[in-house]
C-alpha cells in the first residue's frame, strides 16, 4: 500500500498535511504520536472509513477508492474502537460476519471451518457460544480479531487495539498482533498510545507530528532520543532489553 | 434432537398460534360453529368469509408487521427503546392519512396508504437524522426525542382536522381496532408478508448496520443504502397497518426486546420468532377485547396500551436495575444511530 500527499482538512485546519509513505509488505507497522497528530484519521483513509480531501491512497496498484467496497473487504479488514457494544451477538456469530464479504448470508461448509478455526487460534471455543455484551474487554477484543481472521484479509488494519485492556491483554494482544504477522503472514498496521509496545513488537514506525510524519523507518531508527523527544515534547531516554529499544519518559 | 431444541419457541409459538386462530373464528356476536360451516350453511360461510377471516388475517399480519418493523428499527438505530411509536413513524403515517383524506376527498384506500407511507418514510427519516446529528449520552433519551417529535406531528395532525373538520375522521385512526375489517377494505394488510419475507433475506445485513458505521464499511457493507432500506421496509410495514386498522403502539417496542432477551440479537435466528410472537400477542389482546365486555367490543389499542405500557415500565425497571452498564457505555458508541 503506498500513500501519496494525503490530506485531510476540517473546518479549513489540515489534520493530515500532505503525507506520503509506503506500508511495508508481511511487516507491522505501528502510527505513533500525540494526540491530534493524525494517525488515526491517517488509518481512517487508508481504510476507507474516512473521505480523503487530497492524494492518492493506491492499495495493489489500484486507487482504493476505485476498490469496490466489498472485494476490499476480502483484502483488507479494519477494527475500530466505535462498535456497537450492547449487541447480544454470541463470539460465533461475530466471528460468522467475517464471512460476510464472501459468501453473504449463505455461508457454506469451507466458510464454517474458517470461523471454526479463526474461534481456535484466538481461543475462544468455551466462549463461542457466549453473548459478545457479556464478555470482558480483552475476550470482547479477541472475539474481534477473530472475526478479522475469518475475514481472511492480507492486511489487517488495528486502532488502538491495546486501549482500554490491562496490562495482561494488551500484552497478549501485541503477542497476538505479532503472531498474526509471522505465522499468518498478514500486513499489520495498528495505531499506538503506548510507545513501548510499538517498539518492542513492531518492525516498523510511523511517528506522526502535527499532521505530518515527523519519522518513518525501522524501529532503531524512529525509537531515538532526538526523535522521540521532538514529537512528544518530553524527555526521553532509551535503554535496551532483549534487543530492542525500551523508552522511557519523564 | 438438536434441531427441536434450537426451534422449541418456535414450535411452541406456531402451535399456540394455530390454536388461538382456530378459535378466535369462533369467537363474535353470532355464534359460528363448525358443522354448520362444512354442511355448506351460506350464512355462516359468508359470515366466515367476510368477517371472522379478514379479522383474523389482518391481526396476524398486524402483530407481525409491527413486531418486526420495531425490530428493525431498533437494530438499526442501535436503541432498544425505539420502534414505530417511540420514533415518530405511527404519528406520521397518521398525519399522511389525513392530510389525503383533507386534500383529496375522493381518495381511494390504496392513495391514502401511498401519502402515509411517504409521511411515515419521511417522518422517520427526520427522526433518524436528528438523532444522528445529536449524539446523545443517554440511551433513555433518544425515545423521549421521538415521542417529543411524534407529539409535535399529532399537534399539528390535530390542527390541520380540527381547521377542516374531519376530527370525526381522524378518530377511527386514533386508536386501532379491527371491528373495521372486512373484506374488501383491508387487503392492502397483506402487503406485510413481502415486506416480512424482504426485511429476513436482508436481516444479516441489518445485524451488520446495526454494529456501527465502521464495522459495516470494514465488512463492504454499505451503511446509508441499508439504513435507508431497512427504515423504508418498517415505514412501508407501518404504514400499510394503520391505514387499515389504526395506531396499535407499544407491539413494536416490546415483542421484540421479549424475544431477545431470550435470542439474542441475531436477526436471522430472532425474526420469526418475534413475528408469531407478535401475532400471538396481538390476537390474544384482540379475543380479551372481544370478550370483556360482550357483544360489545373494547378497540384493541386500548387493551395492548394496558398491557403493553405495564410491560415497557417492567422493562425500563430491568434495564435501569441489570442494565446501568450497558446504558452508560452505549455513550462510547454514540446513543443513536452513527
Amino acid at each position: 500500500m503506498n500513500v501519496q500527499n494525503l490530506t485531510k482538512k476540517y473546518d479549513g485546519k489540515a489534520v493530515v498535511d500532505t503525507v506520503s509513505f509506503e506500508i511495508p509488505k508481511g511487516k507491522v507497522t505501528s502510527l505513533i504520536g500525540p494526540n491530534g497528530a493524525g494517525k488515526s484519521t491517517v488509518m481512517g483513509m487508508i481504510s476507507r472509513l474516512i473521505a480523503k480531501d487530497a492524494g492518492l491512497i493506491n492499495f495493489e496498484d489500484k486507487d482504493i477508492s476505485k476498490w469496490k467496497s466489498k472485494e476490499l473487504a476480502k483484502r483488507l479488514a479494519i477494527l475500530t474502537q466505535h462498535n456497537n457494544i450492547q449487541m447480544k451477538l454470541t463470539v460465533k456469530e461475530l466471528v460468522a460476519f467475517g464471512r460476510f464479504p464472501y459468501s453473504g448470508s449463505r455461508l457454506n461448509q469451507e466458510d464454517y471451518d474458517i470461523i471454526d478455526q479463526a474461534i481456535a487460534y484466538m481461543e475462544l471455543e468455551e466462549f463461542r457460544d457466549r453473548f459478545i455484551d457479556e464478555l470482558s474487554g480483552g475476550q470482547r477484543q479477541r472475539a474481534y480479531i477473530a472475526m478479522a481472521i475469518a475475514q481472511d484479509t492480507e492486511y489487517l488494519l488495528l486502532d488502538e487495539p491495546t486501549n482500554n485492556l490491562d496490562i495482561y491483554h494488551a500484552t497478549n494482544m501485541m503477542k497476538t498482533v505479532r503472531r498474526l504477522c509471522d505465522e499468518l503472514g498478514k500486513t499489520v498496521v495498528l495505531v499506538l498510545h503506548e510507545i513501548n509496545y510499538a517498539a518492542f513488537y513492531s518492525d516498523y514506525i510511523c511517528a506522526f507530528l502535527d499532521g505530518k510524519i515527523a519519522k518513518f523507518g525501522t524501529v532503531d531508527e524512529v525509537i531515538t532520543k532526538e526523535t522521540l523527544s521532538e514529537v512528544y515534547k518530553v524527555d526521553f531516554e532509551i535503554m535496551e532489553i532483549a534487543g530492542k529499544p525500551l523508552t522511557i519518559y519523564y | 434432537m438438536t434441531f427441536i431444541r434450537k426451534y422449541t419457541l418456535t414450535i411452541i409459538l406456531t402451535v399456540l398460534l394455530v390454536v388461538l386462530s382456530v378459535w378466535s373464528i369462533f369467537i363474535g356476536v353470532i355464534d359460528l360453529d363448525l358443522k354448520s360451516i362444512l354442511q355448506g350453511d351460506s350464512e355462516q360461510v359468508w359470515l366466515l368469509l367476510v368477517s371472522r377471516l379478514p379479522r383474523l388475517l389482518a391481526i396476524l399480519c398486524t402483530g407481525m408487521g409491527m413486531s418486526v418493523a420495531g425490530l428493525i428499527m431498533q437494530q438499526l438505530c442501535m436503541n432498544k427503546f425505539v420502534s414505530p411509536t417511540t420514533g415518530a413513524t405511527i404519528s406520521a403515517a397518521k398525519l399522511g392519512i389525513l392530510i389525503a383524506f383533507a386534500f383529496m376527498p375522493s381518495s381511494t384506500i390504496w392513495s391514502r396508504a401511498l401519502f402515509s407511507f411517504a409521511f411515515a418514510l419521511l417522518g422517520t427519516w427526520l427522526f433518524v437524522w436528528f438523532i444522528q446529528r445529536i449524539k446523545f449520552k443517554d440511551t433513555i433519551m433518544v425515545p423521549l426525542i421521538g415521542i417529543m417529535f411524534g407529539n409535535v406531528i399529532g399537534g399539528i395532525t390535530s390542527f390541520i382536522s380540527y381547521h377542516f373538520e374531519m376530527t370525526q375522521a381522524l378518530s377511527s385512526w386514533e386508536t386501532g381496532h379491527f371491528s373495521m375489517v372486512l373484506r374488501g377494505r383491508y387487503e392492502i394488510v397483506y402487503l406485510v408478508v413481502p415486506l416480512l419475507i424482504l426485511a429476513f433475506l436482508f436481516s444479516n445485513h441489518f445485524n451488520i448496520v446495526g454494529m456501527g458505521k465502521d464495522f459495516s464499511s470494514n465488512l463492504g457493507v454499505n451503511y446509508k443504502a441499508v439504513l435507508f432500506m431497512g427504515l423504508t421496509i418498517a415505514a412501508a410495514i407501518t404504514a400499510s397497518v394503520v391505514v387499515v386498522v389504526g395506531s396499535i403502539s407499544y407491539i413494536g417496542l416490546i415483542i421484540p426486546n421479549i424475544v431477545a432477551m431470550f435470542k439474542g440479537d441475531k436477526i436471522r435466528g430472532t425474526l420469526i420468532d418475534t413475528a408469531l410472537f407478535g401475532a400471538l400477542f396481538v390476537l390474544v389482546c384482540d379475543m380479551l377485547a372481544r370478550v370483556i365486555i360482550a357483544p360489545y367490543e373494547l378497540p384493541i389499542a386500548l387493551i395492548i396500551g394496558i398491557v403493553g405500557s405495564v410491560l415497557y415500565i417492567m422493562m425500563l425497571m430491568r434495564r435501569l436495575k441489570h442494565g446501568r452498564k450497558a446504558v452508560r457505555l452505549a455513550s462510547h458508541g454514540g446513543g443513536g444511530c452513527q
